[in-house]
């Protein structure tokens, strides 16, 4: 029997309202992804992929139609509810990074967990491990604007990663970085994934970013395209995903 | 998350948000420190207008002339007065209105011609020494001089305070027989008291109509409850005579003198609330501008699980916290201006202290500041929608 998908959605649309009319952003989508997989969202400007990142992240809600994260109907849950079911299930790497310019890296990372239940010496040790991970052990007491745009972009993984969430959604996390630093980002990204099974759903104009993808969705005027499975992926040296 | 750690990583967050643009929040406090010092200045000056009605007791009336105080009162009314059930003592006191030594303003202090004898037992907030006060009923140019005056002017017993009339023409020299003391701040002894004896024999020899006067009576009476019926009563002894009477409690004959500058004691008042509502748009200007910079900050707060109230508690406790400090500081300050400012302005306020409940209102004024000031951002901030506040660049 074939694995539930992680996030199933059904018959999803969303639209805005635009200068008195209502715009469609998203029209009737249908998307399964499996646990563990790697999926890029590419489109042209306007084409809606941020908007369904949003909706599968919990932090916009549809007009119509269902998703499923984990099992639960997310378009169901209130305000609050959706604040505590962020909290656990997802981990957020943003385009700015959007770290907190007052907290040093360490608090940064921490930030999710103050939301737990975990005493101060676990969330210490928890906080460790995640800047160990990307690589930062030695810029714990730095502040974002002390750090690299690519070092702030590896806090900020360390942080979405911290809770342990279900899934990570990323919103062209190397839309502001150089090559190198975006190539590093990507490659913290497929680890992530490969090694520790981590569900990363990303947002990228970047065809380079989509290289890391398992699976590429188009999408063209609110409306998906087809599948596109990288060329990468299936030669030897392609990245593997979670579920091989 | 407990609440102790919420608590604790709440303080983290307002305190590096507080110092996070310095020059901005040092102007801030700046002009709070300046406002919360000027009110608690301004509200100072309102409590100083009324410092002469705040010494007066309950068990004292005056008597004065019905038609205006500046027209006297025969001296025989004072026998009748004491006659009056319910009345203790009687003194008479006139206003001398001396010229020391210039008209500066700061040479100036009042002077009133009393009875010796019951003067000082009317005013038991005068601190007097036996034997000071022995000699002064001895001596008939004596003249008891207020602490505070003798401060000012150096004035020491045995000196001779030379004094030019102007109501009671001459040159009137008088001994400085004691110094008296006040029981409490609020006090006044910036004051010279003398013999009404002394003052009424000058005025038999030079001018005899006007001898035999006195400008006002000072009543003591047993029990205060009954202040209304004893005025009345003594009123209504002289009704009909050549100089009727308006007796009214020693407060309320204060409140009369207050009464004629109360447009300015209430210009007073509503510039300091002014103040306050200039600091108000000040506060309100900062931290708008704080919470629009930081939308994509509190929409990433609220993306990563924290409640829409953390969030408006941030900027609420970052404008409460910037209102405190200045608030702390514009206190603090308070009590040294107010002391320069009683040591420069004595002659025209000699009681010039800071009251508790200036203070209060100050750090009410501080606390309702900020609460107001970031009420408004605090609520936009709460309810931005996660996915318009990440976009935003502050």
């Amino acid at each position: 029997m074939a694995e539930r998908p992680i996030v199933s959605i059904a018959h999803l649309s969303k639209s805005y309202r635009r200068g008195g009319e209502d715009v469609p952003v998203l029209r009737d989508i249908t998307l399964d992804i499996a646990r563990g997989e790697f999926i890029a969202l590419m489109g042209p400007s306007g084409s809606g992929k941020s908007t369904l990142l949003n909706l599968i992240a919990g932090i916009d809600k549809p007009d119509a139609g269902t998703l499923l994260v984990d099992g639960d109907d997310i378009t169901r849950l209130s305000e609050a509810e959706l604040a505590d079911w962020r909290a656990a299930h997802v981990g957020f790497v943003f385009q700015f990074y959007n770290l907190m310019p007052v907290l040093d890296a360490f608090e940064n990372v921490e930030l999710p967990l103050m939301l737990t239940a975990l005493s101060r010496r676990e969330r210490r040790a928890r906080v460790e491990t995640a800047l160990a991970l990307v690589g930062l052990s030695d810029r714990m007491e730095h502040n974002p604007n002390e750090l690299s745009g690519g070092q702030q972009q590896r806090v900020a993984i360390a942080r979405a990663i911290i809770a342990d969430p279900t899934i990570i959604v990323a919103d062209e996390p190397t839309g502001d970085l150089d090559r190198k630093s975006a190539e590093d980002v990507l490659a913290l990204l497929r680890r992530l994934n490969g090694e520790m099974g981590k569900t990363i759903i990303m947002v990228s104009h970047d065809p380079h970013a989509v290289e890391s993808a398992e699976r590429v969705m188009h999408l063209e005027k609110g409306e998906l395209v087809p599948d596109v499975v990288p060329a990468q992926a299936k030669t030897p040296g392609g990245f593997p995903s979670a579920r091989e | 998350m407990t609440l102790r750690r919420a608590a604790m990583h709440y303080l983290k967050l307002v305190l590096k948000n507080l110092f996070r643009h310095r020059l901005r929040s040092a102007l801030t406090v700046t002009g709070l420190v300046v406002a919360i010092l000027a009110f608690g200045l301004l509200q100072t000056v309102v409590q100083a207008w009324y410092a002469g009605a705040d010494m007066a007791s309950a068990s004292r009336l005056i008597t004065r002339n019905a038609t205006s105080l500046v027209f006297p009162l025969p001296i025989y009314y004072r026998e009748r007065i004491k006659a009056i059930d319910g009345v203790k003592a009687v003194a008479v006191s006139n206003w001398f209105g001396g010229i020391y030594k210039d008209q500066s303003y700061g040479n100036f202090f009042p002077q009133f011609a009393v009875d010796d004898e019951v003067w000082f037992d009317l005013f038991p907030e005068f601190r007097t020494r036996p034997e000071e006060l022995l000699a002064w009923k001895k001596d008939q140019q004596g003249a008891m001089v207020g602490r505070q005056l003798a401060d000012e002017h150096g004035f020491k017993v045995g000196d001779t305070i030379p004094i030019k009339g102007t109501i009671f023409p001459g040159v009137w020299e008088f001994h400085v027989d004691g110094i008296f003391e006040p029981r409490d701040d609020a006090t006044i002894t910036r004051q010279m008291y003398f013999h009404w004896d002394y003052l009424n024999e000058q005025m038999k020899k030079l001018f005899p109509k006007r001898a035999e006067y006195a400008g006002l009576f000072v009543v003591q009476i047993a029990d205060p409850g009954r202040a209304a019926e004893i005025s009345q009563a003594i009123d209504k002894e002289f009704r009909n005579s050549l100089a009727e009477t308006l007796t009214e409690t020693e407060k309320a004959f204060q409140l009369g003198f207050v009464a004629q500058t109360e447009t300015i004691v209430m210009a007073v008042r509503v510039v300091s609330f002014v103040v306050i509502l200039i600091i108000f748009a000040v506060v309100a200007n900062t931290m708008a501008m704080t919470a629009r910079e930081r939308l994509s900050e509190y929409a990433t707060l609220k993306a990563l699980g924290f409640d829409p109230a953390f969030v408006a508690a941030l900027i609420l406790g970052e404008s409460v916290a910037l209102t405190t400090l200045g608030g702390i500081l514009g206190i603090a300050l308070t009590f040294p201006v107010a002391a320069a400012f009683k040591s420069l302005l004595s002659a025209v306020f000699p009681v010039f202290n800071v009251a508790p409940q200036t203070v209060a209102l100050q750090a009410l004024a501080a606390l309702g500041v900020g609460l107001a000031a970031g009420l408004l951002p605090s609520i936009r901030a709460a309810r931005v929608r996660i996915v318009e506040g990440l976009r935003y660049i502050g």
